[in-house]
């Protein structure tokens, strides 16, 4: 037994000695990439990554060898930081991570090796944690939500204008004032997705003014069940436009039978394009670009230069935009679309104007936006941060203070659920 | 009734096509040769759906699997991690699987171990000392882990409930506190992240560059005692001859129902340590993933290795073994992971299958039965 284990042993060791040395030889090229997904090609939100990190590759000339994948890695465990410590060990310069669960693995990885530069994907430390080779970036998609608001507002008042939908023919979908009933399907009850929700409720109401939304909670990020379920007891509940930002085509599909039985109801989804998946519900998704980002952080990686500690753009950068539009859009959408899209990029349209909304029936002048990281269970700062006034020039300034979103106001004519 | 119809339904009607038989006394050459043939089958398998659905070369593949788990250090390091992580479950679960108590509730006891231990590092982390933080740690998450299982083992010695039952609902019932604690702990963030990230308030320390180190020698330390208790024990005889038979346990004056429960308790007990050696020295973190499936993972473990926890070591290692290979094949082939999951069960499976064959012989009709 002891000869054995001796013989196994020195098989090893042989084994890794020739590990180290083949990966030792191996110099085709000095740059390389690691890229660490909550989940792989075949799920919404790290697929648009993928493609965001290819595309960023192939603007740049990044061979598809000096990339590696790390898929379907769980963000409630420390397998991050083995994977990014295994992407640190096969030599990899920049090291990605697309969940927010990764960043506090990937923050312990980058104090051990100040030498590789860490992007935490959506994470919102970047800035106060002191580390250098740490960096945040999100996308302003609240953008693209308002303007999908835009789309399902045109069809709504499509809808209402022709007489498809009226107290007569829908009862259920008038609230006691008259107001039409809306729904959303959101993961859970924080900033990214109170900001997600809003935009895309404010885009709406740009169009038709008199609506309510009720916002479902699935508490999970992909839970294909859990979204049609939810996406089910809004339309029963009398929502017209099931808007979501949940990462699974459940709501959609969910939505589609419904309007296949004869419900009026329309999907607007998120990530990708569900007109594959729901062909006559889907007006249009919310989505990024990533690609913008990761052309811009590969690119001033590779050169030696430094990487801001938050990036957040949207239209302006082209890094935010809308699928293509479904069949059933309303007339003249693409060109309503257009402007608003242009008002966006230039400047002169701001998503939270604090002139389109009140809190509490009055309308919101100051709201100080504390960015320290704090841990919630112990009620600790962790990082300390600055308190801003994130309301400036009579908008909410989300996303340039950091690029994570802070907007947490429940505005009126938004219940949760 | 039944069984007696069946006797004589088969006398009547002559004898099945085939038919298994228990077999004893294999000889150690037989048993190695049969499982040797098992892995080559598998390699075999393996190499013609690897070469068929995804087009590489099986050797390579093979190659890779390897380097996963021994490639260097640190991929060695993570395996053992890996592998002591899904033995401490096995050595929890093994002295209740001897009894043929069908604890299929680990899950749920890791969970509340470790949730016992995440809740004093959230709640005493700024105020104790170190030590004795570790040291609530350790007593709440055994305590909690034991509970978890002494309650199954509490109703079915008093009311005869089922304990298979029992123990599973108990794992949805963990999960769902699980849930429910890290959902409160989280606050207004997106979700519960590590524990104590700016304080490190009860992370095992590093030692030998690893915090999972502390989790390898306790891991070891308890390989060893459950093996002493298991085999040298009056309580090891107890637990093995209410297995084999609760009426001669009775005949024999053993308490039964007072065997049952602390049986239970200790495999909870130590079902639970394991969660806090989890939390503590491996993730820093409480989530329903925790467990990650070793609770019924470890089964396998405890049952192949027929309670003997050195053979559960190299159950666990092969496990892991195939695991890690896995996880590696599909990231460095960018392979669908169902693919390299279908490349380490077909592995899984034939030996598994061996071991029917190194229990049981089959019998076909006609054949010879005093073989």
């Amino acid at each position: 037994m002891f000869k054995k284990l001796v013989s196994l042993f020195l098989a090893a060791v042989m084994v890794c000695t020739a590990a180290a040395l083949f990966t030792g030889c191996d110099t085709a090229s000095d740059f390389r990439i690691g890229v660490i997904l909550i989940g792989d090609e075949t799920e919404g939100y790290s697929a648009a990554h993928i493609k965001g990190i290819k595309t960023a590759c192939e603007n740049l000339g990044i061979a598809e060898s000096q990339v590696d994948w790390k898929y379907k890695v769980a963000d409630n465990d420390s397998s991050s930081l083995e994977a990014a410590t295994d992407l640190v060990g096969k030599g990899c310069n920049v090291i990605i991570s697309n969940s927010y669960g990764h960043q506090t693995y990937m923050a312990q990885v980058a104090a051990e090796h100040p030498d590789v530069t860490f992007i935490s994907m959506t994470g919102d430390f970047a800035a106060i944690s002191g580390l250098e080779n740490y960096k945040n970036a999100f996308t302003a998609v609240y953008e693209s939500r308002y303007v999908s608001g835009v789309v399902a507002g045109l069809k709504l008042q499509e809808l209402l204008a022709d007489g498809t939908l009226s107290v007569e023919t829908q009862p259920d979908s008038f609230d006691a004032d008259g107001n039409v009933k809306v729904g959303y399907v959101g993961a859970f009850n924080y900033a990214e997705v109170i900001s997600g929700f809003t935009a895309f409720y404010l885009g709406i109401r740009s169009v038709v003014e008199n609506v309510v939304m009720e916002v479902n909670y699935t508490n999970s990020w992909f839970d294909i069940d859990k979204e049609a379920a939810a996406a089910e007891a809004l339309i029963a509940n009398g929502c017209v436009i099931i808007g979501q930002h949940a990462d699974s085509t459940g709501a959609p599909s969910a939505t589609e039978k419904l309007l296949n039985g004869g419900r009026i109801c329309y999907s607007i989804g998120y990530n990708i394009s569900m007109i594959d998946t729901a062909p006559n519900a889907a007006l249009t998704s919310a989505s990024n670009n990533w690609e913008k980002y990761y052309t811009f952080a590969l690119e001033a990686a590779m050169k030696g230069e430094e990487i801001p500690a938050d990036w957040s753009k949207g239209y302006s950068d082209g890094a935010v935009a809308i699928t293509e539009l479904g069949k059933n859009v309303a007339a003249g959408t693409a060109e309503k679309v257009a402007e608003v899209e242009a008002a966006l990029k230039d400047g002169t349209l701001h998503v939270f104007d604090t002139s389109k909304f009140t809190v509490n029936g009055e309308t919101v002048t100051s709201a100080e936006v504390d960015l320290s990281w704090i841990d919630f269970s112990t009620m600790t700062v962790v990082y300390e941060g600055e308190v801003v006034e994130a309301i400036t020039d009579g908008y909410f300034a989300e996303s340039t203070f950091r690029s994570a979103p802070y907007f947490t106001m429940i505005i009126d004519g938004i219940t949760e659920r | 009734m039944s069984a007696q119809n069946k006797t004589k339904d088969m006398n009547h009607t002559g004898e099945p096509l085939l038919r298994m038989a228990k077999r004893d006394g294999v000889s150690l050459k037989k048993k190695i040769l049969i499982r040797a043939a098992a892995i080559l089958l598998a390699l075999i398998i393996d190499a013609l759906f690897i070469v068929m659905v995804t087009d590489l070369n099986p050797i390579k593949i093979y190659g890779t699997m390897f380097i996963a788990n021994f490639g260097n250090k640190l991929k060695f390091m993570w395996m053992i991690r890996d592998l002591v992580t899904l033995l401490i479950v096995g050595v929890a679960l093994a002295p209740a699987f001897k009894m043929r108590f069908w604890n299929v509730g680990g899950e749920g006891q890791i969970l509340m171990g470790g949730l016992a231990a995440a809740f004093c590092m959230i709640k005493f982390g700024n105020t104790m000392p170190s030590w004795l933080l570790i040291v609530t740690m350790v007593v709440t998450s055994v305590l909690c882990g034991a509970l978890w299982a002494f309650i199954p083992a509490f109703f079915k010695a008093r009311w005869g409930t089922n304990e298979t039952l029992f123990t599973l609902m108990m794992n949805y019932a963990a999960t769902s506190i699980v849930a429910c604690a890290t959902n409160i702990f989280r606050g207004d963030a997106p979700m519960f992240t590590t524990i104590n990230m700016g304080t490190k308030a009860g992370w095992f320390p590093m030692i030998l560059g690893a915090r999972y180190t502390i989790n390898v020698i306790v891991v070891i330390i308890f390989t060893v005692l459950m093996y002493i208790y298991l085999k040298y024990t009056k309580h090891g005889y107890e637990i093995a001859v209410v297995g084999e038979s609760e009426n001669t346990a009775r005949y024999a004056g053993i308490d039964v129902k007072k065997v049952m429960m602390r049986t239970m308790a200790i495999s909870g007990a130590i079902c639970g340590l394991s969660g806090m050696l989890i939390v503590a020295g491996k993730d820093q973190i409480i989530s329903t993933g925790s467990a990650d499936g070793r609770g019924f993972t470890a089964i396998i473990v405890a049952w192949l290795a027929k309670f003997n926890t050195f053979y559960m070591a190299l159950i666990s290692l092969l496990l892991v073994f195939l695991q890690r290979g896995a996880d590696e094949i599909a990231s460095a082939y960018g392979l669908n992971d169902y693919a390299a999951d279908i490349i380490s069960g077909v592995i899984l499976f034939c030996i598994l299958g061996s071991e029917f064959f190194i229990n049981y012989r089959l019998i076909f009709k006609g054949g010879r039965t005093n073989d």
